[in-house]
């Protein structure tokens, strides 16, 4: 991972030599092959892009992507400053003041920052922002009409289909967007579609249910 | 109760609809002005001391507000985890903050700050902390000891000791044994020896539970101001009244001077109880930037610093008759207490097992052992699952030895009723359960699950694939007793429900409104639940963590309801004339019996109550309420009537709940895996108040426990002291796609005769059923030999199967 040059946080690396007997046997050498190799470094910006002040964007230099971009979300055209390594999910939850959108391990593991783009779903945790210029972005907010819940919203209600919903933005956004595909599913291919997304509370039986039920209504509705 | 409108009836929770459209708020989706965000700095070494920090280059970039040291938090008492230290415990502990105009330069911040560390020795694992020659966890000791006379509940104070086993003590360990060397913490009841003596089958078998972390979908997330010397404090946390003194007291300031915000929190599972210490690192942030600060908790952060379930290994010894009754039982637990604590997930243990085993005598010996490993919290079932897992494989082979089904077994040494349990109290006497209807469950769960047909079956092999079928049952104190109610009758109508629980999505924080309504004849669409503001008043309420909150709130609002209903009545007999007893409800009014139509409405007595003031308006409270409830009551004073009450109601007991967990499982033994085919899930958790809830829970819970005995665990590298499992991929939480195709769940739904709406709690009982139903099904498909750990991963039924005896390490912790 690239590291700034005049960085000095504590990396494993900069370990003083054990002094006090820590442990028998464990250089400081030995400690940081050990830690290369076991991948495990306890760092708490992980998910940033690390490097160096001049590519963080503060800039403009010749030839980079332009800052100042058009989004087309839920249907609106939304104006938005955007650095060139921002995430949509960043975006939308930072900058469009859209958060619904969750985001809850920002590296493409859970799910549940789940956005519709070209009605295909997406993490949006692990898509550039600058990337979707043009293309149609829809997220929880987009999916009522007004007041007017949409089909799969409905069927969330009407069965109860989450405990802690901190998931139930992407699932839902996975669940519309594979319905649109894949209208009369059976429950078993319904569960392929939205296995992407991860649930805590776990009642995945019930998450189910409402998407099935989900999927009727929008097939009554269109 | 009988003929009940809202209580055992399913409703939509009046928070669906925000959730549903992505309005609702958890705690990292809100904003304020010239808000500055954190990032930790966390410690690369699992233990260390912190020589000195220079954060010149830091402090001189542009936008970096300020830093955060342990220097700057309160002393918060001896061995007590703060937010930030200079002794990390663990790899991943936070060391300090930094706040600056963006997470990129906070992070950028981060790593230009030079943190001299010294090194110190180290260990991950329990066992090795205990040999001779082993590392101690820290400094001052490697074991928690009995808690400190007067110490009361699970986690009771403890001072901290060395403690080492000989290597004579240890010569168990090479036969894959857990050795038993001297144990901080023991009881015992019954005659041990004359048990085992008079059985007809003796086991002795070693067990490893592991350790999983929380990782709720939500990470624990704040974001703090102050305003007139007041701290605002968005949060995710599982409890909002019970949050306060927390926050306060890291914060270093009066729990009044709080106003805590968490309408909805994404998950706990016992790791956000009462918030959690991290959360006080934006708030002190904020103060010294003069600035909002969030801190966005990241996956990894929340890998370290979110908490872990305590990693048990066991030894069990049982003496069973011939019909499967148990005569004796001695428990030995090592308890991996990671970093912090002092956990009592140990103790739990030991009970949990005298209460659904009901051995005729029984000892418990345990010792509590520190490790460089991340800070434990009670994760969903603290101390009952790690007992199912420990002792449900012998049950398991006995019943097989014994040709006994697997169903009886468990029946026959079932709490029935007002069952005693766990050693003598200082009065001499053995406590007792409020009630257990156990074998009901099992009866139940029998018949729907069609038991005997899938017995039939059971452990045939069919090509390469063989089935087999499970049971366990999940015990776990499920209610409190003695908290607050709050709640108005106001002119408009309309019935105001304050509720300080959290919202975690199991709905008892609406649930509680539901009995208000009941009470009062109240209809539904009238009644306002206000919750997750501690600036709108809320009364003082349990933590929503151990099963307790629908007992304990049910009670309280059942109280507080019966307050409002005293008043309405006093209210028509002063105006009607009469006594207050001629008065009943419906309809919304207040009238005398047998004249509906008459009496007063519910708005005309609310404002008569408004014009009487004292007590019928808030003006004058019980005594006995708590101070959380008295300013909240004085918020909402003069607006109503008021219905404001302690509960006070008896109890005759402890109260604990109980899920009968019933698998069906294929093993391949070709390639190791298992699926499993079907589950069941039958709750005895009193009186049901919101169904559909209620078999979420169940069914949530269980696949905790799936997960558990099939796949979920903690890595660490034991040389270096680090975390390999630190994201969802490696730690393998249940997916959708590894639920059963038919996931079942019910409920008796019998009456807890000590509490007066009858409900019981139900959030953990269900994990220790799954885990114990699944490792069951496995056993019966493949034989108890094949693991003594969990998970039951493929490389340990393979393994165990190519060469006919079990081949995986026994004791090691966390691998």
């Amino acid at each position: 991972m690239d590291q700034p040059e005049n960085s000095h946080a504590p990396r494993p690396g900069d370990a003083p030599e054990p002094s006090d007997t820590p442990r028998s046997g464990v250089t400081r050498r030995a400690f940081i092959k050990g830690v290369i190799a076991s991948g495990a470094v306890a760092t708490s910006a992980a998910y940033l892009f690390r490097t160096s002040g001049e590519i963080f964007g503060q800039t403009s230099a010749p030839g980079s992507v332009e800052r100042l971009i058009t989004l087309n979300v839920n249907g609106q055209m939304r104006r938005v400053d955007v650095m060139k390594q921002e995430t949509l999910a960043t975006t939308l939850r930072y900058k469009l003041g859209l958060t619904g959108t969750k985001i809850g391990c920002d590296r493409a593991e859970c799910g549940a920052c789940t956005v519709l783009i070209d009605d295909v779903p997406h993490y949006s945790c692990s898509v550039l922002t600058h990337t979707v210029r043009g293309r149609k972005v829809q997220t929880i907010e987009g999916l009522a009409n007004g007041d007017q819940l949409h089909p799969v919203q409905q069927a969330i209600v009407d069965e109860q289909g989450f405990q802690c919903a901190f998931c139930m933005s992407g699932f839902t956004m996975a669940a519309v967007g594979f319905l649109k595909t894949t209208p009369n599913p059976t429950r078993q291919q319904l569960a392929h579609g939205i296995s992407g997304n991860l649930c805590r509370c776990q009642d995945y039986d019930k998450i189910l249910t409402a998407f099935m039920r989900g999927a009727e209504y929008m097939r009554r509705t269109t | 109760m009988a003929d009940t409108k809202y209580i055992g009836h399913n409703y939509t929770p009046p928070d669906l609809v925000a959730k549903v459209t992505g309005r609702a708020r958890w705690a990292e989706d809100f904003r304020a002005e010239g808000m500055l965000f954190a990032k930790l700095l966390l410690s690369p070494m699992p233990h260390a001391r912190v020589r000195s920090i220079d954060a010149s280059a830091a402090l001189a970039m542009p936008g970096v507000k300020a830093i955060l040291t342990a220097d700057d938090l309160p002393d918060l008492g001896p061995n007590v985890e703060r937010a930030l230290t200079n002794e990390p415990l663990y790899a991943g502990e936070p060391i300090l903050a930094v706040a600056a105009v963006d997470e990129l330069t906070a992070a950028e911040a981060v790593e230009r700050i030079n943190v001299d560390l010294e090194a110190l020795p180290f260990t991950v694992d329990p066992l090795e902390a205990l040999r001779p020659d082993g590392p101690s966890a820290r400094t001052t000791g490697n074991v928690w000891g009995a808690p400190m006379p007067g110490g009361v509940g699970p986690n009771a104070a403890s001072p901290l000791k060395t403690i080492r086993w000989t290597s004579d003590q240890f010569a168990d360990a090479e036969e894959g044994r857990l050795p038993m060397g001297e144990p901080t913490e023991q009881w015992s009841y019954g005659d041990l020896d004359a048990g085992f003596k008079s059985a007809d089958l003796v086991l002795d078998e070693t067990f490893v539970v592991q350790s999983t972390g929380h990782h709720p979908m939500e990470t624990r997330t704040a974001m703090a101001y102050w305003q007139n010397g007041k701290l605002y404090i968005h949060c995710s946390t599982q409890s909002v009244a019970q949050t306060v003194p927390g926050i306060a007291r890291w914060c270093g300031i009066e729990p009044t001077q709080v106003v805590l915000i968490s309408e909805y929190t994404g998950g706990g599972f016992g790791s956000k109880g009462g918030g959690t210490v991290t959360m006080s690192i934006p708030a002190l942030l904020s103060k010294k930037a003069n600035a909002p600060v969030m801190m966005r908790i990241t996956r990894e952060d929340e890998s370290y610093i979110g908490r872990a379930r305590t990693n048990m290994t066991g030894r069990t010894r049982i003496g069973f008759a011939k019909d499967g009754r148990i005569l004796a039982l001695d428990l030995f637990i090592v308890q991996d207490n990671g970093s912090y604590g002092p956990m009592g997930d140990h103790r739990s243990a030991g009970l949990a097992a005298s209460i659904i085993y009901q051995p005729q005598a029984m000892r418990w010996r345990a010792i509590s052992v520190l490790t460089n490993t991340p800070p434990r919290s009670q994760q969903r079932s603290p101390g009952p699952m790690q007992a199912n897992g420990m002792i449900e494989p012998l049950i398991t082979k006995a019943a097989k030895q014994l040709g006994v089904d697997q169903v009886e077994i468990r029946k026959i040494n079932s709490p029935v009723g007002r069952a005693v349990f766990g050693p003598a109290q200082p009065n001499g006497q053995r406590q007792r359960l409020t009630s257990a209807f156990i074998n009901e469950a099992l009866d139940k769960g029998k018949q729907t699950f069609r038991w005997d047909e899938r017995k039939a079956y059971s452990g045939q092999r069919r090509g390469a694939k063989v089935r087999g079928i499970g049971v366990a049952v999940g015990p776990h104190g499920s209610g409190s007793i003695g908290f607050d109610s709050l709640m108005t009758l106001r002119p408009d109508g309309k019935l105001y429900v304050q509720s300080g629980v959290g919202n975690l999505g199991t709905h008892s924080v609406m649930d509680l409104a539901r009995v208000a309504a009941e009470v009062l004849a109240m209809p539904w669409e009238k009644v306002e639940v206000n919750w997750g503001d501690t600036g709108k008043g809320v009364p003082w309420s349990c933590l929503s963590v151990g099963s307790q909150t629908t007992h304990a709130m049910t009670r309280a609002n059942f109280a507080g309801a019966n307050d409002a209903k005293r008043k309405l009545q006093e209210i028509a007999a002063k105006d009607l004339g009469g006594s207050p007893d001629d008065y009943e409800l419906s309809n919304e009014r207040v009238h005398r019996r047998g004249n509906p139509g008459g009496g007063l409405t519910y708005a005309q007595a609310a404002k008569r109550a408004i014009e009487l003031g004292g007590k019928y308006d808030g003006h004058e409270v019980p005594e006995d309420i708590n101070a959380m409830t008295k300013r909240a009551a004085a918020m909402h004073a003069g607006l109503g009537l008021m219905g404001v009450a302690k509960d006070n109601y008896p109890r005759n007991g402890t109260t604990y709940s109980f899920v009968a967990g019933f698998a069906e499982v294929e093993v391949d033994v070709e390639t190791g895996k298992v699926t499993l085919i079907d589950y069941l899930g039958v709750g005895d958790v009193g009186t049901v108040i919101n169904p559909r809830s209620l078999l979420a829970q169940i069914k949530g819970g269980s696949c905790l426990g799936i997960a558990h005995a099939l796949q979920q665990k903690w890595v660490f590298d034991p040389k270096y002291g680090l975390m390999v499992s630190r994201r969802f991929h490696n730690t393998r939480p249940l997916t959708i796609l590894d639920i059963p195709a038919s996931m079942q769940a019910e409920a008796v739904d019998l009456p807890d005769p000590e509490t007066p709406v009858g409900a019981r709690g139900v959030g953990e009982p269900p994990v220790g059923a799954g885990y114990g139903a699944v490792l069951n099904a496995i056993a019966d498909a493949v034989g108890v030999e094949v693991f003594r750990r969990a998970p039951v991963t493929a490389d340990i039924v393979l393994m165990s199967l190519e060469n006919k005896k079990r081949m995986h390490e026994p004791l090691q912790a966390h691998v």
